[in-house]
């Protein structure tokens, strides 16, 4: 008999306020509920975060390795998409 | 004088500590072993802050490891709930359950102790306690209302554990807060939580006794302490 596995959920942390939730990693739980108190034991326990979201992993739609080529090479040759072209007023200090 | 009492919380918060942290590295999902050792860890956080000021008020020259290293079973005042074994994680979970509920308010209630020292203790081991009873009672509540099986099972460790429930609620002058004035708490918090999850509360309200005044300790805490005070009696220089 194959051991039926809990769903995977994907976890997001917010470090401190004012920052925006980071990925950190994924666990398994029987819900929604039961991930968030998970996700506290297991990637809190040094004081890491101040909110926890979760996701199911299966609703989460990614990208496909495969069209890796088709996605992002056509941005490599496009370098005056960056803003470094511009000049920045000395006023402005740092960006 | 304050210390009896003191050694009865940090007795019990030793215990359950070391009792979870058997499951180390054997809890039934990843998640739970580390949040099972979370909690064993909070407790025995816990215990050093009882049995520190145990000791310091006691005078006598013994040190926190001293009282958790070298007294015997019978110097132990922990309730007999917590020296029971692990058994199933089912078994684990519904003591931990009725431990969390009885624990909670006994630390609410010293919350608001006279004496400074003890109301300190009691609110910062309020808010981890906070959790690990929300924990618990999601699990308890889960497993009752999951599947047949889970059901059956978590009855019968329901079944196993209520006779020393009752023991939670004695009291007498060494305890530092009127136990017997926790039970409308506990029981309601219970009561609910058995409800959602479809279990139903024994009808018997027998009582195993002789924990928290040390008279008779199940047989299982001799070995617990054999196994947890082994290294520091072998090796009394060790350290770690």
């Amino acid at each position: 008999m194959s051991k039926q596995e809990w769903p995977l959920y994907e976890v997001f942390i917010r470090g401190q306020h004012g920052l925006s939730h980071r990925h950190v990693g994924s666990l398994h739980a029987t819900d929604a509920e039961p991930a968030i108190q998970n996700a506290r034991d297991v990637y809190t326990r040094r004081k890491e975060g101040v909110s926890i979201w979760v996701v199911p992993a299966a609703a989460i739609t990614a990208s496909s390795p495969d069209d890796k080529g088709s996605l992002y090479d056509p941005a490599d040759d496009k370098v005056y998409r960056h803003p470094t072209f511009f000049d920045i007023p000395d006023d402005v200090g740092a960006m | 004088m304050s210390v009896p009492g003191l050694i009865r919380l940090g007795d019990n918060t030793l215990v359950l500590g070391q009792r979870l942290s058997e499951w180390c590295g054997h809890a039934p999902a990843l998640e739970e072993d580390i949040a099972l050792a979370n909690m064993a860890l909070d407790l025995i956080g816990q215990t050093q802050l009882w049995l520190g000021l145990a000791a310091e008020r006691e005078g006598e020259g013994r040190s926190t490891d001293t009282l958790a290293y070298h007294r015997d079973a019978w110097d132990f005042r922990n309730l007999l709930l917590v020296e029971q074994p692990n058994r199933d994680f089912g078994v684990t979970m519904m003591r931990q359950f009725l431990f969390d509920s009885w624990h909670l308010a006994a630390l609410t209630a010293l919350c608001n102790h006279t004496d400074a020292d003890i109301s300190a203790i009691a609110q910062k081991s309020v808010k981890e306690v906070t959790y690990h009873r929300e924990r618990s009672t999601d699990t308890v509540i889960a497993l009752g209302d999951g599947t047949e099986h889970s059901h059956t099972r978590m009855q019968s460790a329901l079944d196993r554990l209520w006779p020393y429930v009752g023991e939670m609620f004695t009291t007498d002058e060494d305890d530092l807060t009127d136990m017997a004035a926790l039970r409308p708490a506990f029981d309601a918090h219970v009561t609910a939580a058995l409800a959602e999850a479809t279990l139903t509360r024994p009808g018997n309200d027998f009582a195993h006794q002789g924990g928290k005044t040390g008279a008779r300790h199940s047989e299982h805490l001799g070995h617990m302490l054999a196994t947890m005070q082994v290294l520091p009696r072998s090796y009394p220089d060790a350290s770690w």
